[in-house]
C-alpha cells in the first residue's frame, strides 16, 4: 500500500554528495532512507509512514529535504 | 500461567509444607503400580488446568490397585471444561478431622497483598465469605517490608484457632506468602488444608498462578517442573484470532499491539495505556457493550504493527466496529496510533470513518493525531471526554443489540 501520511522530497542535488547521503541514512530512526548502491540515496516507499516527524533529516540536508504531512494540506 | 496440582505441590514440598505420599502417573497400570506402592486406599485426582474437577468426575476414590486402575482410565478419558488431563495424581488417602482454607493474593482495592485464611476449608471459599463471614479473616501486609511469621499467626488466630493447630497452620501459612513472593505468583492457595486424625496437618490440594511475564525470571524453575516454553497454560486454547494477534505483537520489537483474549461480541477493541485496557473494556461492559476481544496496545508500536491489529480485528466477521481507547498517553504517540488504526482498517476493506465508533486517544502529539482523524472523518474525542462516556458513546453507536 502507498504512504498515505508522509512524503519525502529530496532534492536531487543531495545525490552528488555521496557524504550527506549516507548521513541521511544513518539519521532516521525508521529507515526511510537507503543507501541505492552508487552513493546515492533513496526513499523506502513501505517504511513513509513510519516517519516521527524528528526533522533529523531536516537538520543534515537543510533546505534540501522536505517532510511533508499529507494530511494536513 | 497456571501449574497444575502436581506442580503447585511440589513448590509446597521445596517449602517444606507437609503433603500426602503421592505420584503422577500417565496411564492406567501407573495407577495400579502407584496404588501398590502408596498401599491402602487412594484418591486419584484429572491434572487439568480447570475448576469443578470433582463435580465432573475427575477425582475418584480407590481401595487398592485394581480399581486405581479402572479409576485412572476412566478419568484420563474425561475432558473437563474442554480440557484433557495431562496425567492422574495418585495420592494416599487420610481420613480428615478438620479442613481450612489459606490463600494469598493481591486485594486490587487495597493496593497491597492479602492472606485470607478460614476454618471452613474444601468449600467454596466466596460461599464461606457470604454466609459464614466469621469463618474467614483477611490480613493484609506489606509488599515492600520482610514478612514477618507474626503475620501469618495472626491471619490463623483470627478465626479462633489455637493450639498445634495454630502453630503448624502459621507455618504453612508464611511458607505459602514466601511461594507468593519468591515466584511472583498472583495466586497461591491450599485448599483444603487437612488436619489429620491424627493432628498432622497436610496440604490436600493446591492452586497456583503465576505472572505470564514473570516466565522468563523463573526460566530455571520452570525448567526444573518440566513446563515447555511453547505451553502457555491458558485456561483453554487459545483461538485462531488470538494466535494471529501474537504473531502481530512477536513481528516487530517496538511497542506492544497485542496480548489479544477473544470474546464473543461484536465492539472490536484497540486499547491500553497503563492500565487503560482493563478501565476501557469494563466501561465498554459498563455501558452495556460486548466486546469481540480484550487487547494491550502501548509503548509507541510502528504504524505497522499497529495497522496489522487493526487490520486483524477489523476482518473478524463478527466485529462491527471497533473502538479505539486509551488513558492519556505520553509515551505513546497519538498521531503514530492514528496512522496505525487508519491504515488498518482501510487495508481491511473498510472505511475508517464507518469502521471506527471513537477514537478516543489523548495525548503526546495529539494534533497531528487529531488532523489526521479529521482528514478520515473519523469520530475523535479529547481529554474532556472521560474513558467511560467514550466507552458509552461507542456502545451506543452499535444499535440495538
Ligand atoms: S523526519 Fe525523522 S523519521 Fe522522518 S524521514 Fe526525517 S529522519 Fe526519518
Amino acid at each position: 500500500m502507498p504512504a498515505m501520511f508522509i512524503r519525502v522530497d529530496v532534492d536531487p542535488a543531495v545525490q552528488a554528495n555521496a557524504a550527506l547521503c549516507k548521513q541521511l541514512v544513518e539519521v532516521c530512526p525508521v529507515d526511510i532512507f537507503r543507501p541505492d548502491g552508487e552513493g546515492k540515496v533513496a526513499t523506502v516507499e513501505e517504511n513513509l509512514d513510519e516517519c516521527t516527524l524528528c526533522d533529523l533529516c531536516i537538520q543534515a540536508a537543510p533546505g534540501q529535504v522536505q517532510v511533508i504531512k499529507l494530511y494536513a494540506t | 500461567m497456571r501449574f497444575y496440582e502436581y506442580e503447585a505441590k511440589q513448590l509446597l514440598e521445596r517449602h517444606r509444607v507437609p503433603l500426602p505420599k503421592r505420584k503422577l502417573v500417565t496411564d492406567a497400570d501407573g495407577a495400579a503400580a502407584a496404588a501398590f506402592d502408596l498401599g491402602g486406599p487412594v484418591v486419584l485426582k484429572s491434572q487439568v488446568l480447570s475448576g469443578g474437577r470433582m463435580k465432573a468426575g475427575g477425582v475418584k476414590f480407590a481401595e487398592g490397585a485394581g480399581q486405581a486402575k479402572q479409576a485412572a482410565a476412566e478419568i484420563l478419558k474425561l475432558t473437563i471444561n474442554g480440557l484433557t488431563p495431562v496425567g492422574v495424581l495418585v495420592e494416599e488417602q487420610r481420613t480428615i478431622a478438620q479442613e481450612y482454607f489459606a490463600a494469598v493474593t493481591y486485594d486490587g482495592r487495597a493496593k497491597r497483598p492479602v492472606i485470607i485464611f478460614s476454618d471452613m476449608g474444601g468449600i467454596d471459599i466466596e460461599e464461606v465469605a457470604e454466609f459464614h463471614p466469621e469463618h474467614l479473616s483477611r490480613t493484609h501486609f506489606s509488599a515492600l517490608h520482610p514478612f514477618s511469621d507474626h503475620i501469618a499467626k495472626q491471619a490463623v488466630a483470627a478465626v479462633g484457632v489455637t493450639g498445634n493447630d495454630l502453630t503448624r497452620l502459621t507455618s504453612i501459612v508464611a511458607a505459602l506468602v514466601r511461594i507468593f513472593f519468591d515466584y511472583d505468583m498472583t495466586l497461591a492457595e491450599i485448599n483444603p488444608i487437612g488436619r489429620l486424625d491424627d493432628g498432622t496437618i497436610v496440604a490436600l490440594d493446591a492452586h497456583m498462578d503465576m505472572e505470564a511475564e514473570a516466565r522468563r525470571t523463573h526460566a530455571a524453575l520452570l525448567q526444573q517442573l518440566g513446563v515447555p516454553e511453547s505451553d502457555n497454560r491458558q485456561a483453554r486454547p487459545p483461538t485462531p484470532f488470538e494466535i494471529a494477534a501474537a504473531k502481530v505483537d512477536a513481528a516487530d520489537t517496538r511497542g506492544v499491539a497485542g496480548n489479544l483474549t477473544e470474546f464473543d461480541g461484536n465492539l472490536g477493541l484497540i486499547i491500553g495505556a497503563g492500565g487503560g485496557s482493563l478501565t476501557l473494556f469494563d466501561a465498554v461492559r459498563a455501558a452495556g457493550g460486548r466486546p469481540a476481544n480484550y487487547c494491550e496496545i502501548g509503548g509507541n508500536p510502528s504504524v505497522a504493527k499497529a495497522a496489522a491489529l487493526t487490520k486483524l480485528i477489523c476482518q473478524q466477521p463478527k466485529v462491527k466496529k471497533i473502538a479505539v481507547m486509551m488513558n492519556v498517553v505520553s509515551n505513546t504517540r497519538v498521531d503514530i496510533v492514528a496512522r496505525g488504526v487508519i491504515k488498518g482498517c482501510i487495508e481491511a476493506g473498510f472505511d475508517p470513518a464507518e469502521k471506527i465508533a471513537i477514537f478516543r486517544i489523548p495525548g503526546s502529539w495529539e494534533e497531528d493525531g487529531f488532523q489526521i482523524l479529521k482528514k478520515y472523518g473519523v469520530d475523535y474525542v479529547d481529554r474532556s471526554v472521560s474513558m467511560h462516556e467514550a466507552a458509552r458513546r461507542a456502545v451506543a453507536k452499535m444499535g440495538k443489540r
